[in-house]
């Protein structure tokens, strides 16, 4: 073990800058996002089990979806696909601008985001009056009612966060090129649910 | 081991002046306090008040099979004492006091943080804790949950409903506690140890919160998604464990094992990492393969992570799977061996204290040893057949959990008390505690090895008369169990209020939470926390000169202040 003070003193010292109290910054940005991103691996891992799950119920049922199960449509959730991936790089647009200083910036873009979130849940309900079936007929209906609910739930605390941060932004100096953890972290939510949507979306309607 | 960092005179002055601690006002503990120190001695004290009520309960499951076929209790409520036994002893003690308390309390100290890296956070973790066990006991109201803690479909889909749904809604309560506590302890780990302290300066405990934190992060969230496709089957009528409308039953087993066997490990790792920073203390000798101990937590988080099929020989796995989980589960033998004689040759030739720490250190590890071998037994495909659902489990597992994890929780109190609290605990009350827990737990315990290698079956409230006097037997060991308890809990009071006072350092310890105050100030540490020495330089030489000094000086680091108990 001898000797590896050195290099890991260098490593600390390049990291929090040399003759800072390292260690000790309560809220430094950096550990903020460092926990968000913990926060996603959980996350991520509820959503690996449910699709492992779905999987596991598609591979032991003879015929997927299992018969008597109405058609399913793809033009609905195929715009819907659309609009949220799209709206990940709307909302890129309002970090780049509140790195500029921009808070003008940042509320319009993060404002076009929420509104293409709120599309996209409305579209799901929207969906949900019209499969022409129910959470519990069959192993499917209830697979697919509990994933895309699951996930919705998801757009709408993501909406919350972007919300959040819209009011936040009212108050004049909140954001600036400084400081700009809340839209950050906001954005890093909903990337992370929107590439959960990807993988749902392929596996659910198209594969 | 690491060498001095930084040997300027006047911060070492400064480390000296803090011999005022920061004593705490009772209402802190009452309140939504973000301290990691209050926070942790609030999950201490209120997991081990559950640890009480889970332990009435295995008393009254004892009580029950005291005699072939009493009547002590029905047989719905059998049921029920077992299952909540073992869900509060899991999810209300040994998980969150392991992490939670410990973790909370040791890591930004031994690190030379000022708090954890989301304090608030903390303090919400915590607080999710009583309402979510409170809510667990409330089911005995409306009919607990009876399928065990592991709430296998149908029989948990099937039984008391209300009780079954509040059963899920607290072990989600407690999940999620767990994870967010997970977040903030790999994030203070990674992001917050003082300049100067690599990952392989950390005292060992930091390595298997690590390790224990990562295994929470990838294994809880599976947990939550199998419990809420269990209450959708519940209440919402779905089949998604119910082969009658489509579903698979084992797919719920897959998703619980792939948490629940991570979790033993997510339950004994913090205790790993707590016995190789006792032994070394008491041992007066440096830790025997640092790098093997923190490297194989690791490794046992890793293959934690793709065994847990070995609960499942008997559902139908098919058979060249089953030897995959059979060999995976053998080759954990390995790191933890690694650890167990690492362990012994740190205490072989020690300068042994045979305080209470020490003592309760010495019997997890002998203690943890017997379950390790009947677990490498079970995890034969043959012989786990065999066994399998018989008392041979339930004696297995209460020598990891009782014998491994209990044993190194009362090991830590002992410890780290006179941090925690600025007193030194008894030592005689102690010693008492030690030889009565001790006790109890092998009469309790060790004939339920013969139990299920005859093959008593496990969660039955009757039994062949033919077992009656062994049974008999395991009752009494835990009568003396539960009285054991007492020694502690008088010991504990008594000694916080009127204790001898202790030392920054009463164990002449070298890792950094000994060179403070004890209790610590309100950050930790006054002014920048200095390293002076690696966290396992016992005998290895002046901090100052680096050079070699004799056994009995080098024993004795220049902080020490008050008087070693030996
Ligand atoms: C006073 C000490 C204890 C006694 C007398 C005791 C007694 C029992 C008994 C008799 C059972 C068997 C129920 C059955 O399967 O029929 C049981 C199950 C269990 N106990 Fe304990 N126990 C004690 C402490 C603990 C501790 C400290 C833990 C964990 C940290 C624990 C965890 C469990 C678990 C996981 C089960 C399995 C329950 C099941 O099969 O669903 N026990 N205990
Ligand atoms: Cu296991």
């Amino acid at each position: 073990m001898q000797g590896t003070i050195d290099t890991s003193n260098a490593a600390i010292q390049a990291e929090h800058g040399a003759g800072t109290h390292g260690g000790h910054h309560g809220d430094h940005p950096d550990h903020r996002i460092f926990g968000i991103i913990m926060f996603l691996v959980a996350e991520s891992m509820i959503f690996l089990g449910l699709f492992a799950a779905y999987l596991t119920f598609r591979s032991v049922t003879p015929d997927w979806p299992p018969e008597g199960t109405p058609e399913m449509e793809l033009l609905l959730p195929g715009v819907n696909t659309i609009i949220l991936i799209s709206s990940s790089f709307v909302m890129n647009r309002g970090n780049a601008a509140i790195k500029k200083n921009d808070v003008k910036g940042l509320r319009f873009w993060f404002g076009l985001t929420a509104l293409m979130g709120a599309v996209f849940l409305v579209g799901q309900l929207y969906e949900y009056f019209h499969t022409g079936f129910g959470l519990a007929d069959n192993i499917f209906t209830s697979t697919f009612y509990v994933l895309t609910g699951f996930h919705g739930l998801h757009v709408t605390f993501g909406l919350l966060l972007i919300l959040a941060v819209l009011w936040k932004s009212l108050k004049a100096g909140h954001y600036s090129s400084e400081s700009h953890f809340g839209p950050e972290a906001a954005e890093l939510y909903w990337h992370f649910v929107d590439v959960v949507w990807i993988v749902l979306f392929t596996i659910l309607y198209l594969f | 081991m690491a060498q001095v960092t930084e040997p300027e005179t006047d911060n070492l002055g400064e480390t000296l002046a803090v011999e005022a601690g920061g004593h705490t006002p009772w209402r802190e503990y009452f309140s939504f306090s973000t301290d990691h120190k209050v926070i942790g001695i609030q999950y201490l004290v209120c997991t081990f008040i559950f640890y009480l009520i889970g332990g009435a309960l295995a008393t009254a499951v004892r009580t029950e099979l005291a005699t072939p076929d009493s009547d002590f209790v029905s047989r719905e409520l059998y049921n029920g004492l077992f299952t909540i036994h073992a869900t509060v002893m899991i999810f209300l003690w040994i998980v969150p006091a392991g992490t939670g308390a410990f973790g909370n309390y040791l890591i930004p100290l031994m690190i030379g943080a000022r708090d954890m890296a989301f304090p608030r956070l903390n303090a919400i973790a915590f607080w999710l804790i009583p309402p979510g066990g409170i809510l667990l006991l409330s089911s005995f109201f409306v009919g607990a949950a009876g399928a065990g803690w592991t709430s296998y479909p149908p029989l948990s889909t099937t039984g008391e409903k209300a009780g079954e749904f509040i059963w899920i809604l607290s072990v989600l309560i407690l999940g999620t506690s767990s994870i967010l506590g997970g977040i903030n302890f790999l994030t203070t780990i990674l992001k917050m140890r003082m300049p100067g302290m690599g990952l392989n300066d950390m005292p060992l405990f930091c390595w298997a919160m690590l390790a224990a934190s990562a295994l929470i992060l990838i294994s809880t969230p599976v947990l939550a998604g199998a419990l809420i496709l269990l209450a959708f089957d519940l209440i919402a009528g779905t089949a998604f464990f119910n082969p009658m409308g489509g579903g698979d039953p084992v797919v719920y087993q897959h998703m619980f094992w792939f948490y629940s066997h991570p979790a033993v490990y997510i339950m004994i790792l913090p205790i790993f990492g707590m016995i190789s920073d006792i032994l070394p203390v008491h041992a007066r000798k440096p830790i025997f393969g640092y790098q093997a101990i923190a490297y194989s937590s690791m490794a046992i988080s890793f293959l934690g992570l793709i065994v847990w099929a070995h609960h499942m020989f008997t559902s139908g796995t098919p058979g060249w799977l089953r030897m995959f989980f059979m060999v995976a589960t053998m080759i954990i033998a390995v790191p933890t061996g690694i650890k167990v004689f690492s362990w012994l040759a740190t205490v072989w030739g020690g300068k042994i204290r045979l305080n209470s720490a020490m003592l309760f250190g010495l019997g997890f590890v002998s203690m943890f040893v017997i379950g390790g071998l009947s677990g490498i037994m079970i995890a034969s495909v043959p012989f786990d057949i065999h066994v399998h659902d018989t008392y041979f489990i339930v004696a297995h597992l209460h020598y990891v959990l009782f014998g491994g994890s209990v044993f190194g929780l009362y090991a830590g109190i002992y410890h780290w008390f006179p941090k925690m609290t600025g007193r030194m605990m008894n030592e005689f009350l102690g010693k008492l505690h030690f030889v009565l827990t001790f006790i109890g737990f092998n009469l309790c315990f060790l004939p339920m090895h013969y139990l299920g290698l005859q093959g008593m079956p496990r969660r039955v409230a009757e039994y062949d008369p033919k077992f009656a006097t062994v049974n008999l037997i395991c009752t009494v060991g835990s009568y003396i169990l539960a009285v054991s308890t007492f020694p502690l809990i008088i010991n504990a009071v008594w000694s916080w209020i009127g204790g001898a006072k202790a030392s920054g350092n009463p164990w002449d310890a070298l890792t950094m939470e000994w060179q403070t105050a004890s209790p610590p100030p309100v950050e930790n540490f006054i002014g920048e926390p200095v390293r002076l020495t690696g966290p396992y330089d016992y005998g290895m030489g002046d901090r100052n000169s680096g050079i070699p000094m004799p056994e009995s000086q080098a024993n004795t680091p220049m902080l020490s202040g008050g008087p070693t108990v030996s």
